[in-house]
């Protein structure tokens, strides 16, 4: 539900990016010849071609910070709309305009950022690409994968001076039983989202939700964020429906008429309610949903009215100047893994132009003290939790076009700040970090 | 809301007008930027009634008169102009070279150049205000903002949102000279009349760097509390010290508040109730008032100085945000 809120800007292909393409992407799913051949060049590598990359220091006080990014490529379905197809850039291209953010500040402050980029081919081994960049001197990586690997990555890195920083995974265990003290997570887990929604629901009076569930376990965790947050914050789940169907073709010849048919009869006779709340991060149904339910009413969730980190029609407390940088560098509008990328690699500038260093010590500390505060579009500062390493961060409340609302929502308070008031706070931690 | 005050405005316009014509004295005119109005609110200051409301170029923010008091310049942000407004004729009658996007601009004392913020090039862009030609661009940090120009017209500021400094610009080189870390967002600069210090507010860490201007070192970093305000609601971005150095004003944001702080302890005075979401702030020459723009409900607050009062709340367009008062 993170991933794709949002049609994209046709994009052209860009100079010197040749491992961009989607018969490249195929062919890193049909074989693990790139292993065996060696990776890609690295988007660092690529980027200095572009005139608009800092100059390399030329002079030995100058401090390189080298950042890194480990993307795991998963096997997706195809999405519903081809409007939200995720960009072969998603994610790594936020994290590259933060970090020409960083060397522009660099400038004043004598550091210089690298990025080196390492895709590990679906069902391929993530821990070498790891090392190498261990090896090559990354302290900072970011993380885009999901959970199981990003835990086998923290184990990896236990004891060195290595911090992660999970920028898509929105499971909980990863902020609970599963937490590890050299992870911090820009991405909101699904306890933030839900409690983000469901406070925005029961602001608008619309507190009887009936919930249509798909049956991955993704949408299992979703759906107990969504119980959670309708007993916080007083909505009440009056029917929990399931879509048995499993992902078929994502295209017929039939077309729409079947679905015009299907998706009615699945919604029709549920008690009183007020909002459809869908479960399905797959999206095996959930968009089919709105305008086609029995009664009329309105969807979120999955699908409809999401809650997001970012939308690329956020425009409040300056977004307008990221929104405009991100589109003429990338080409296409700017998504919420780009945001939680942008926000991993923005902290490290902030905090090495903080502390006056790129020193593992002192920024790893500098990250978690009080003293650290990003300005990140949302109003506020974003912070990181002490108990848990997950960004604080207002949620935005969205449809497909514009954003609807931002949570916490009006009157939902909370003894120390109402953002806290998202996602899982530290009396209900389970984390004992490791 | 807009329309009926637009509309009272028109009528009053004409009848007011003749008053200040009578009663020249003590009556200042103050000019008030309605962001989503897209217009400008001609207030008097003697009478604090709504003068006229001129249209201008979309989502007008920042403004600064002229030395001269004749022309106006707006920083019509979605038109990616500086557009210069003819005060006597209420007409636009050139727009400046300022590059897109631009928030806020500053002028050298001398009269010219003008000095404007380009948000999207990370730029301060010059531009000599009779030929209207940009006479020097110097790069700064992300996402520049502030202006501030000293008194002696040396320097001039620029405060970049998210490189988080205020970079000291020489106005003879155009060289950068000296880069100072302020807290996060910084929004707005401003030099006391004296020069020796530059304050600067910012937005997201909710303080005022008090820098000294010749040291180039923070003298203090301001927090503000006001009870039962959440902190993350307090998000200064105006600010303005009276001419003796004893008394700045700081608006708060959302936080609702004017913040008076006292220019010789650096320590917060007072809080001053005014409309939502103030942005910002400006003295009539005699320092006898200060007129603050409050952008959510859609009003100026007026500040009787010497008391530290709110006297009035007047209605302007909708979204008021920058304010900029004649000095006759």
């Amino acid at each position: 539900m993170q991933s794709q809120p949002c049609r994209q800007l046709p994009k052209p292909r860009r100079r010197g990016r040749t491992i961009r393409t989607l018969s490249q992407l195929v062919a890193a799913t049909l074989s693990l010849l790139l292993v065996v051949l060696g990776p890609p060049p690295s988007l660092a590598e690529i980027g200095e071609q572009d005139e608009t990359a800092p100059p390399s220091p030329s002079s030995g006080d100058i401090a390189t910070i080298p950042i890194g990014y480990l993307k795991q490529e998963v096997k997706k379905l195809i999405p519903l709309s081809r409007l939200d197809v995720e960009p072969e850039d998603l994610g790594i291209a936020g994290a590259e305009i933060a970090l020409k953010d960083n060397n522009t500040t660099g400038k004043f402050t004598k550091q210089r950022f690298s990025f080196e980029v390492e895709r590990v081919p679906i069902g391929g081994d993530p821990i070498p690409a790891l090392v190498k960049l261990i090896d090559s001197g990354h302290h900072f990586i970011l993380v885009d994968a999901p959970a199981e690997i990003l835990l086998r990555l923290s184990d990896a890195a236990k004891g060195k001076d290595v911090l992660l920083f999970n920028v898509r995974a929105m499971d909980e265990n990863l902020r609970q039983e599963d937490c590890r003290a050299n992870v911090l997570h820009t991405a909101p887990d699904r306890a933030m989202l839900a409690d983000a929604l469901a406070q925005y629901l029961v602001w608008k009076r619309w507190p009887r939700w009936l919930v249509a569930k798909g049956v991955f376990p993704e949408d299992k965790d979703y759906l107990e964020a969504l119980r959670r947050a309708a007993k916080r914050f007083g909505g009440t789940i009056v029917e929990e429906r399931e879509y048995k169907e499993t992902p078929g073709a994502r295209r017929s010849d039939t077309g729409q008429l079947l679905v015009q048919r299907q998706m009615p009869a699945f919604t029709q006779g549920a008690p009183s309610y007020d909002v459809l709340v869908v479960a399905d991060e797959h999206e095996v149904f959930g968009p089919y949903l709105p305008y086609r339910t029995w009664d009329p009413r309105p969807v979120a969730g999955t699908a409809g009215l999401k809650a997001l980190s970012w939308h690329p029609a956020h425009e409040q407390w300056g977004a307008t100047q990221m929104q405009n940088r991100f589109q003429r560098f990338a080409k296409r509008f700017m998504l919420p893994l780009d945001y939680q990328a942008w926000v991993a690699v923005r902290t490290l500038g902030e905090s090495t132009s903080r502390v006056g260093s790129g020193d593992f010590a002192k920024v790893n500390a500098f990250i978690r003290s009080d003293e650290f505060g990003l300005a990140a579009f949302k109003g506020q500062k974003v912070t990181f939790r002490r108990w848990d390493g997950q960004l604080r961060q207002p949620i935005i409340i969205a449809d497909a076009e514009l954003p609807v609302s931002v949570s916490p929502q009006e009157g939902f308070l909370h003894q120390h700040t109402e953002v806290d008031t998202l996602g899982i706070d530290q009396p209900e931690s389970k984390c004992k970090f490791q | 809301m807009a329309v009926s005050a637009e509309r009272a405005a028109m009528a009053i316009a004409v009848v007011a007008g003749l008053l200040v014509a009578a009663d020249p004295a003590g009556a200042y005119t103050v000019y008030v930027s309605n962001e989503k109005g897209n217009s400008i609110t001609v207030l008097d200051s003697a009478t604090l009634e709504v003068l006229q409301t001129i249209p201008v170029g979309q989502r007008p923010r920042g403004i600064k008169l002229t030395k001269d008091g004749k022309q106006l310049l707006i920083c019509a942000s979605d038109d990616d102009a500086v557009q210069v407004l003819d005060v006597a004729s209420g007409q636009i009658v050139a727009d400046l070279p300022s590059g897109p996007d631009p928030e806020q601009l500053n002028i050298h004392p001398s009269g010219s150049p003008v000095y404007i913020a380009n948000e999207d090039d990370n730029l301060l862009t010059a531009i000599d205000l009779d030929g209207r030609k940009v006479v020097a661009e110097v790069e700064v940090g992300v996402e520049p903002e502030g202006v501030g120009v000293s008194p002696d017209g040396k320097t001039v500021v620029v405060t970049s949102e998210t490189t988080n400094m205020a970079h000291f610009i020489d106005t003879e080189t155009n060289e950068i000279s000296d880069n100072v870390l302020v807290g996060q967002r910084p929004r707005y600069a401003e030099f006391t009349a004296d020069g020796s210090q530059l304050w600067v507010t910012s937005e997201v860490a909710g303080v005022v760097t008090v820098i000294d201007a010749k040291t180039r070192k923070v003298i203090k970093t301001i927090g503000f509390d006001v009870p039962g305000v959440l902190p993350e609601n307090i998000q200064p971005v105006g600010v303005r010290v009276t001419k003796d150095g004893s008394k700045a004003f700081v608006a708060l944001g959302p936080a609702n508040r004017v913040a008076v702080v006292d220019g010789k302890t650096l320590e917060v005075e007072k809080y001053l109730l005014v409309g939502q979401r103030v942005w910002q702030l400006a003295f009539t020459p005699d320092e006898a008032l200060l007129f603050v723009t409050n952008g959510n409900s859609n009003d100026v607050s007026v500040i009787d100085v010497p008391s530290l009062k709110v006297v009035k709340s007047i209605p302007v367009g909708t979204a008021p945000w920058g304010v900029a008062i004649s000095q006759q």
